[in-house]
């Protein structure tokens, strides 16, 4: 069903991705799919070894379910992807009229911003700042010191003195950062 | 401009590296201190959750080690539809190959081969047979570094038939998981032949039970060498995960034997958690043949100031080196298990170092 729309997308929409890129990756998904129904649960994604060893990993496979959800589909799995494509493929596509891409660089800082910001509410608190500390270092420090690390960082990039990050200070935090190298997975062809 | 050389001399052998490895993405071996600590102090950035995203979805896109649970993807099809993953269509005449191809081995090979393998089944002593039912083309290498009585053979494991190929030439005392069905009564048919342990996967957390056995059998030097797959699965023959380290600890001479199967005639890896013993029997008959080469490499012993982890890594690398097969430092048994919790607890500890220096909390540069 799901190749079905796909099928659907890329004729009526076709993508800069090629067809070799979306079967191989389906394939990729029906491999995860253990329980064979056409969608992905956490379980399948924690059973990778490499991700389940990410100190990240939760947030990570959080970011492939809706609000609410426990199961994701082949269209949503390929959107969460999609953020993760290099920037320069948007030049082949050179649709100036339509939304903007889900890889561009403002919406790959969104994504990471997400990452942060649990209750979605565009900012990053102290807490969530801490929640994502507390994932990283895991129990190698100290919550004092980890709440010193957290003041400080808000404190550099708080601008407006609401003690929380927004979106537009976290890119300019980010401004230097070679967004597209550190964010971007290449395909083989 | 030498940085350039480099860098283009560096992608050229990445590009190569991907294309042999099969995978999907193009992955950068960067290091987490490459990539987190770049030029400034440690100390906590914003940006540093980009590391840990970065891996993480490209984990998600291709991962090294569910990989190697199921089939090898080949580079050119080998005609055998199960083999081919990414269907598009060439052209008429490929297609017409390919029917040709049907015919002949679902209605001209595998007929004979059953009625071979039916008249062998009960005679285990017909391995060599057994081999040649399925066509097996069998190259055996240093034969004279042939498993003596009283030692311990290891080896790469693909599959049952890895026991079938090795117990052509050579006598064995087997260690292994006790099947149920088809293949647990040619076991039982093998235990009053030969003198042969076997045991329950679960059992196997008894390690002590099993170095009992062990160093009870290798003891006695009149005993057939025992045939040990430290690997503890099936993996499929792109690589060698983890040696457990049990059958390295109990002393005596461990002879490696690396076997690799020709992927282009037949697909030899026993998916057991997709397929039955029947239906992967059956799918081995309808293949082109099963081309393997047998390599006996020259005796190891464990070293005095060497324990039993390390003794594993060189007899796996030796083993790798001459099959051709990537190390992989990962368990077999993640195939049925999660990964244990201590490995993302090294992992956090790794960001840590990085991250705070000498115990104190670093200074306050965020660019």
């Amino acid at each position: 069903m799901d190749m079905l729309i796909c099928v659907f997308c890329f004729v009526f929409f076709p993508p800069p991705v090629s067809h070799s890129q979306i079967t191989r990756l389906y394939s990729r998904f029906t491999s995860l799919d253990k329980g064979e129904n056409g969608t992905l649960s956490r379980e399948d994604f924690q059973r990778i070894p490499e991700l389940a060893i990410n100190p990240l990993g939760d947030r990570i496979i959080n970011a492939f379910f809706p609000e609410g959800e426990d199961q994701v589909n082949f269209r949503g799995f390929m959107r969460t992807l999609a953020h993760f494509r290099p920037i320069e493929d948007n030049e082949k596509s050179k649709d100036q009229n339509g939304p903007e891409p889900l890889n561009s660089r403002s919406n790959k800082l969104h994504f990471a911003f997400r990452l942060y910001d649990l209750d979605k509410d565009d900012k990053i608190s102290r807490d969530e700042l801490l929640q994502v500390l507390r994932m990283m270092v895991g129990v190698n420090i100290s919550d004092e010191q980890l709440g010193s690390i957290a003041d400080r960082t808000i404190q550099e990039a708080d601008q407006d003195g609401d003690s929380a990050i927004s979106f537009a200070e976290f890119v300019k935090v980010l401004e230097k950062v070679d967004v597209e190298q550190k964010m971007s997975i290449r395909f083989l062809h | 401009t030498l940085q350039i050389e480099k860098g283009v001399k560096k992608q050229k052998a990445l590009a190569l590296e991907n294309l042999i490895s099969n995978g999907i993405i193009q992955r950068e071996e960067t290091s987490m201190e490459e990539e987190v600590a770049g030029q400034r102090q440690g100390c906590f950035n914003l940006a540093d959750i980009l590391y840990f995203s970065k891996k993480g979805f490209e984990a998600i896109a291709d991962d090294e080690v569910t990989r190697r649970f199921s089939s090898e993807e080949l580079i050119s099809w080998n005609l055998l539809s199960r083999t081919n993953v990414n269907f598009h269509h060439v052209s008429w005449q490929l297609t017409v190959v390919w029917i040709t191809g049907i015919l002949i081995r679902y209605c001209l090979l595998m007929p004979l081969r059953v009625k071979c393998w039916l008249s062998n089944q009960v005679q285990m002593t017909c391995a060599a047979l057994g081999v040649r039912c399925l066509s097996g083309a069998v190259h055996f290498h240093n034969r004279e570094n042939r498993p003596q009585k009283g030692g311990i053979c290891v080896a790469n494991h693909t599959s049952p038939l890895d026991v079938l190929i090795l117990a052509s030439d050579g006598c064995y005392s087997l260690v292994g998981q006790a099947h149920g069905g088809l293949l647990g009564l040619i076991q039982k048919s093998c235990m009053k032949t030969t003198q042969h342990v076997l045991f329950e996967r679960s059992e196997m957390k008894d390690r002590h039970l099993v170095r009992k056995k062990i160093r009870e059998h290798i003891a006695d030097k009149t005993k057939l060498p025992i045939l040990i797959f430290p690997e503890g699965t099936c993996i499929n023959n792109t690589s060698v995960m983890m040696f457990k380290k049990g059958s390295f600890e109990v002393g005596g001479t461990i002879h490696p034997v690396a076997i690799k199967y020709d992927p282009r005639f037949g697909d030899a890896f026993w998916n057991s958690m997709k397929y039955s013993v029947m239906t992967y029997a059956f799918k081995l008959m309808t293949s082109w043949a099963i081309v393997c080469n047998v390599w006996y490499l020259p005796p190891m012993v464990k070293e005095e100031e060497e324990d039993a982890v390390h003794f594993a890594n060189r007899v796996k690398a030796v083993i790798a080196a001459q099959g051709g097969m990537s190390v992989l430092p990962w368990d077999g048994g993640l195939k049925r298990k999660k990964v244990k919790e201590s490995l993302k607890e090294e992992q956090q500890k790794k960001y840590c170092q990085i991250v705070i220096e000498n115990g104190t909390v670093g200074n306050g540069n965020v660019h």
